[in-house]
């Protein structure tokens, strides 16, 4: 009885202390994300785009993660080990729960791998899973699920197998679609597990709330294992895409990070927000494909005086503006696992010399004053594209070309691009990992889908072949620069700019560092106001 | 009447199905497909996923079965927002759009009547000019114009009002997107009202009211303005449809998650259910109204009779 009391008088206590000591505990610190985009989905097996990269990976962690540079470190995964020629990897899990309190164990890597590469999951993103072995003849229905090289061995190990040395592949587990997914909840409620209710993730924060068009809120997921070291308590994702509108809320303190800003704001930005204005190289290429089935175009001397007598220096400082850098290579610089990349010959001549040797090109293939050569450049509807295409026209014209400029929106245009229903086209290309190989498969005569000009040497894909096999990574970096070089002899394609991310993050917001991925996770964040 | 009414209501079943059809193939006709983006995928992906939405039928079966579904209320699932089907969309988007569209109307019906009179009464006095040429302005800046200026001096510079968003879906988030929408439409009726009500003024059985020696607050509510408002209950139609294709872009400006949005992102997306499900609503929409402002038009004018 007294005992019984004594409790109660314990708990009263407890309670008016904690009642007493609530206002003290600080304020739970939110960060508002001006994402650029609504996700199509939560469920990491059916997304594409960058903005809905940001939001998985806050909320699911795979194998390894990024740190606040957007490196590669360990993440699901304590420590691995790799075979002698660098196609097994076998993980060790550390010990961290689902948001449910269940266990993360390799099963749940397993059935994720196995369900995105399921032809019937319909996973528009499963191709960049084809290095792991027999990925692409699941995935296409030649082979069974159970054949594919990822297998739980336990429930803390994990076994990988490649269908070559691929020494991105720690960086390509920091993707999304390499996530686990929760056997126990998809098993369990099928399509619907991500729906609010049943959802459960493995991340630094949870699904508290997402309503289309509106935001996706996040809350810190206590359940996470490193969760004593998070900082922000809340994370909430607009996806807003009216770029002035966004900055607009920006200056009124209603969002503290604007992924993406549009560059026609970049004089305004440069004087009123130089320090939250964030510009940093970011692994991307700005290029035309050349459409090498054309018959004027497959004489490489055209295609080179066309590259040739592009100004970029100009186009960067006086139409682009945002410190992108001038592109004369597929890969750009600072690629891991890659060293200088093979860049065309003439990059460093001056460009009165370089325009005087395009005429001579252009003249040597057969075109002239009185027989110009005439074409379209295809471009997708965008401010920034249509300056880029009118300063080339411009410089084209100096040469006695007469480009056409056309545009049309997005989705028209890539159908185009992928029927081959073009002369001359704009593209772009962000690589998914860290590595030449994923800009330089682009340009492979089995790519495809994105080899959007048709180009084929059969030396090119040999070498490609051949550092598909290499273990040597010095020697897979040589074979894969002698492709490269020759395709800047063969020009398939123009380069003209390396990407930069444009991000604006108020002065408040701690821990952001620029990375060439612009991956930036809540994780490494803080507010100090 | 109630015969009328039915009448009305059976003929938008045969309107609804030319929309149907028409908007399905259009969309089908146009270039481009959901799938063609800047990451192209691998020709046996596409496959897969054209296998799973039943796209690898031919068309017109596919139309059949998309007819069959709407019949039955279902209007498939959208192809950009996988985790959730066309009508979850549409039902979480209609009362961010009712509230911002109906208040704007509302707004636009009282204020425009309201100073529309005021210049009527005072005609060719400064406060007719003033009222007029405020009309004029804001007829001819459309509301993509006057968005972005409204944020920036009431939101920005003032910090009154948030920018954009919906945030709880507090009334402060509604303001601006109503302002935008209704003040063009404010304008509007406010030059319709001051002419309907300068011409009443002018008429008969006004002067016999007068003459009957009714207080003048009376010949204006109860008699003037009931025959001046006729033009302005005519113009409801349009204007709600003004209003609904304003709201895709104020909704885009101010990012609110309403059913405008869907139509838009539906489109550039390529997303033929979206689609499909934005364009029945929106003609759903657009009939019951019409059929509502005809209505009104019969109780408001006796020389209009709603017979069969």
């Amino acid at each position: 009885m007294i005992f019984n009391r004594l409790g109660k008088l314990l708990t009263a206590t407890t309670l008016s202390f904690s009642l007493l000591a609530s206002p003290i505990v600080l304020a739970d610190t939110t960060i508002r994300i001006g994402n650029q985009g609504e996700p199509s989905s939560l469920d990491p097996h059916y997304l594409s785009g960058d903005w809905e990269d940001r939001i998985i990976s806050d909320m699911f962690m795979g194998l390894t993660t990024e740190d606040a540079k957007g490196d590669a470190i360990p993440g699901i995964a304590e420590s691995w080990e790799i075979n002698d020629d660098g196609t097994v990897y076998t993980f060790k899990l550390r010990d961290s729960k689902w948001s449910d309190g269940q266990p993360v164990t390799a099963y749940d890597f397993e059935y994720a791998m196995r369900r995105i590469m399921n032809p019937e999951t319909a996973a528009e993103y499963a191709s960049l899973l084809y290095v792991i072995k027999n990925g692409e003849e699941v995935n296409t229905g030649k082979a069974s699920l159970d054949t594919l090289g990822v297998k739980a061995i336990d429930d803390k190990t994990l076994q990988i197998t490649l269908t070559g040395p691929a020494p991105y592949l720690l960086s390509l587990l920091t993707h999304y679609t390499t996530f686990p997914i929760p056997k126990h909840v998809v098993e369990k409620y099928g399509k619907e597990w991500i729906k609010k209710d049943h959802i459960v993730s493995n991340g630094p924060y949870e699904l508290v709330e997402w309503i289309p068009n509106t935001h996706v809120k996040l809350t810190k997921n206590e359940d996470f294992w490193d969760v004593k070291n998070l900082k922000i308590d809340n994370v909430v994702y607009y996806p807003q895409e009216d770029g002035p509108a966004l900055i607009k809320r920006m200056r009124a303190g209603e969002i503290d990070i604007l992924y993406k800003f549009p560059s026609g704001q970049i004089d305004w930005l440069k004087a009123n927000m130089p320090k939250e204005t964030r510009i940093a190289p970011y692994q991307g290429l700005y290029y035309y494909p050349i459409n090498t089935q054309k018959p004027q175009f497959q004489d490489k001397r055209v295609r080179e005086a066309l590259s040739m007598a592009i100004d970029r220096r100009l186009i960067m400082d006086k139409v682009l503006k945002t410190g992108e850098i001038a592109a004369y290579s597929v890969v750009p610089p600072g690629t891991s696992n890659y060293g200088t990349p093979a860049y065309v010959s003439w990059k460093d001549i001056p460009m009165k010399d370089r325009i005087d040797l395009a005429k001579r090109l252009l003249q040597e293939a057969g075109y002239d004053e009185n027989n110009p050569l005439t074409f379209q450049l295809k471009y997708n509807t965008d401010d920034n594209h249509k300056r880029i295409a009118i300063a080339v026209a411009q410089m084209w014209k100096k040469i006695g070309v007469r480009a056409e400029l056309f545009n049309s929106e997005v989705k028209v245009h890539y159908a185009d691009l992928k029927q081959g229903n073009f002369e001359v086209a704009r593209a772009g290309w962000v690589a998914d990992y860290n590595d030449p190989q994923n800009f330089l498969f682009l340009l492979e005569s089995r790519s495809k889908s994105l080899n959007y000009g048709n180009y084929e040497n059969a030396k090119y894909d040999q070498l490609m072949e051949q550092a598909y096999i290499e273990s040597d990574l010095t020697k897979r970096a040589a074979t894969m620069k002698e492709a490269e070089s020759i395709a800047m002899e063969d020009l398939p394609i123009i380069p003209i700019y390396y990407y930069v991310s444009k991000n604006i993050v108020a002065n408040y917001v701690k821990g952001w560092q620029d990375a060439v991925n612009d991956k930036h996770r809540t994780r490494w964040l803080s507010i100090e106001k | 009447m109630w015969h009328y009414f039915f009448r009305r209501l059976l003929t938008a079943i045969p309107t609804l199905l030319i929309v149907i059809t028409i908007a399905f193939f259009m969309m089908r006709i146009a270039p481009g497909g959901p799938w063609d983006q800047e990451r192209a995928l691998p020709p046996e992906i596409e496959a897969n996923i054209l296998k799973a939405y039943d796209m690898d039928k031919p068309l017109v079966h596919q139309y059949f079965l998309y007819l069959g579904n709407v019949l039955t209320g279902d209007f498939g699932p959208s192809f950009k927002f996988k985790d959730f089907s066309v009508n979850d969309l549409l039902l979480s988007g209609f009362p961010a759009s009712l509230q911002i569209g109906g208040i704007a109307i509302l707004l636009a019906l009282v204020v425009g009547t309201l100073l529309g009179s005021v210049a009527a009464l005072r005609k060719n006095s400064a406060t007719d000019y003033s009222v007029m040429t405020v009309a004029m302005t804001g007829i001819a800046i459309p509301n993509f114009v006057m968005a972005p200026i409204l944020t920036l001096v009431l939101g920005v510079y003032l910090s009154w009002l948030p920018v954009a968003g919906w945030g709880d879906g507090d009334f402060k988030y509604k303001i601006l997107p109503i302002l935008s929408l209704a003040l063009p439409q404010v304008a509007y009726i406010a030059r319709l009202t001051r002419g309907s009500m300068i011409e009443v003024l002018h008429s008969n059985y006004i002067r016999t009211a007068r003459a009957k020696g009714l207080r003048e607050r009376l010949v204006l509510l109860r008699h003037a303005l009931k025959g001046a408002m006729l033009p302005v209950v005519s113009y409801l139609g349009p204007a709600t449809a003004a209003v609904i294709t304003g709201s895709v872009v104020i909704e885009t400006i101010f990012d609110i998650p309403g059913v405008g949005r869907y139509f838009v992102q539906g489109a550039l997306n390529r997303d033929y259910p979206l689609v499909m499900g934005t364009v029945i609503f929106y003609g759903m929409l657009i009939i019951t109204l019409n059929l509502l402002v005809d209505v009104i038009y019969g109780l408001l004018d006796p020389k209009v009779r709603l017979q069969d």
